[in-house]
């Protein structure tokens, strides 16, 4: 299953995996500069933190920082090459997407080494407390459930644009994210009322 | 829509505990974004300003040195965005690129320095317009000199009028001292900042 690109209009991107945004993807965005390019720093500011909170829902404190910040590094290194009227945001989570895929391939193939994960110091300020509630009921749902819910409720994708970024059918993505949001409600809520 | 999407998951209260961005994450990711794309050389643009007597400078540098300056008054973010067209939209805030000429700027309003070292990027400035601009370098400290003087300089005597269109649209104000252009009657003539920065430069120069 190739992880297929946003796409604008008819434009369908699909990319090999790994690929660093210099090289393959490089060659697929190059068109002529557009018209008016908001500085990039704008767009830090415009969306960083939306998808640093994909990167927590789709990742978890750990690998949330380090897939936020290969997501606008490449992001920066292909802009001047996006096309003009392009959706910023779509793209960036889509780029964001396949960084954070990246991190969970990584961990798959990482022996699994059970006091490693909890003697790396919380890198995440300000977000003391939800590693052991929130996430961890994410992290209990399948990939496809969590990738869904982050792009659907958390950024406000229609299930269209989510199946195109997960791949599957927008009936296949609105499945999804309802399971595991039903998965969720049970979770959370029982453990409040305890 | 967006909107009524989001506040559907609010009322359910399920990632109320899911943190929003705060501002000590914020900056240490810009940072190390920052840090990243200069590593990878993909930063095309970095800026910053600096508070002076004559008003908040912009300050913005290439991988081959300072672009632009610019003054309040001319609109920081109008002049970042024409940067993003005229330059590169690969813009960032990054003030340590622009350490040293902030320390320069910073000098010569102290009355401490009388020429700028930093390496210039004169991209912004084409022809004529650019002939001026390496003219208006050789125009010492505390010295000035006329339009007309200038335009015989730079190779056409004529164009004085060009000269101060030269001046009026000079990337580099401050640095390249466009301010030391007066009239042949003595005064003072316009400035890309404004008459009172141009009085303000001219008598720092004359005093320091």
């Amino acid at each position: 299953m190739a992880s297929r690109g946003y796409t604008e209009g008819r434009r369908k991107r699909v990319e090999p995996r790994g690929t660093r945004a210099s090289s393959s993807r490089t060659t697929e965005l190059r068109r002529l500069p557009s018209v008016s390019q908001k500085p990039f720093e704008e767009i830090v500011a415009e969306h960083g933190p939306t998808v640093l909170r994909v990167c927590r829902a789709v990742l978890g404190p750990v690998d949330a920082e380090d897939a936020w910040s290969e997501t606008f590094l490449a992001a920066l290194s292909a802009y001047p090459r996006l096309r003009a009227g392009s959706n910023i945001e779509a793209w960036l989570v889509t780029v964001a997407h396949r960084k954070a895929l990246d991190h969970v391939r990584a961990a798959s193939r990482r022996p699994i080494a059970t006091n490693e994960l909890p003697e790396r110091p919380a890198r995440d300020s300000g977000s003391a407390g939800w590693e052991s509630g929130v996430w961890k009921a994410l992290e209990a749902l399948p990939l496809k459930q969590r990738q869904t819910i982050a792009y659907h409720y958390l950024v406000g994708m229609p299930y269209l644009q989510v199946a195109q970024i997960v791949g599957g059918s927008q009936d296949a993505a609105r499945r999804a994210a309802a399971d595991g949001i039903a998965t969720l409600r049970q979770t959370l809520l029982k453990g409040e009322s305890r | 829509m967006m909107n009524e999407r989001r506040a559907k998951v609010d009322e359910s209260g399920l990632f109320a505990a899911l943190p929003t961005i705060d501002e000590e994450v914020s900056r240490r990711l810009h940072r190390r974004l920052v840090e990243a794309a200069n590593a990878a050389g993909v930063l095309d643009v970095a800026y910053r300003t600096i508070d002076t007597p004559v008003g908040a400078l912009l300050l913005a540098a290439t991988q081959k040195g300072l672009v632009r300056v610019a003054y309040a008054s001319q609109d920081h973010d109008r002049v970042l965005n024409g940067l993003a067209r005229d330059v590169s939209p690969r813009i960032l805030q990054d003030p340590a690129r622009l350490d040293r000429v902030a320390r320069e700027i910073e000098e010569y309003f102290a009355g401490r320095r009388r020429v700028f070292g930093v390496p210039l990027d004169l991209q912004l400035s084409h022809g004529f317009r650019r002939t001026v601009l390496s003219h208006l370098r050789e125009i010492g400290y505390g010295q000035t000199a006329s339009y007309a003087a200038v335009a015989k300089a730079s190779g056409n005597p004529k164009a004085v009028r060009a000269v101060g269109s030269a001046c009026a649209s000079n990337p580099l104000p401050v640095v390249v001292p466009c301010h030391r252009v007066v009239r042949s009657d003595g005064t003072m003539g316009q400035y890309v900042g404004g008459v009172e920065a141009k009085d303000a430069l001219l008598a720092l120069e004359a005093t320091a």
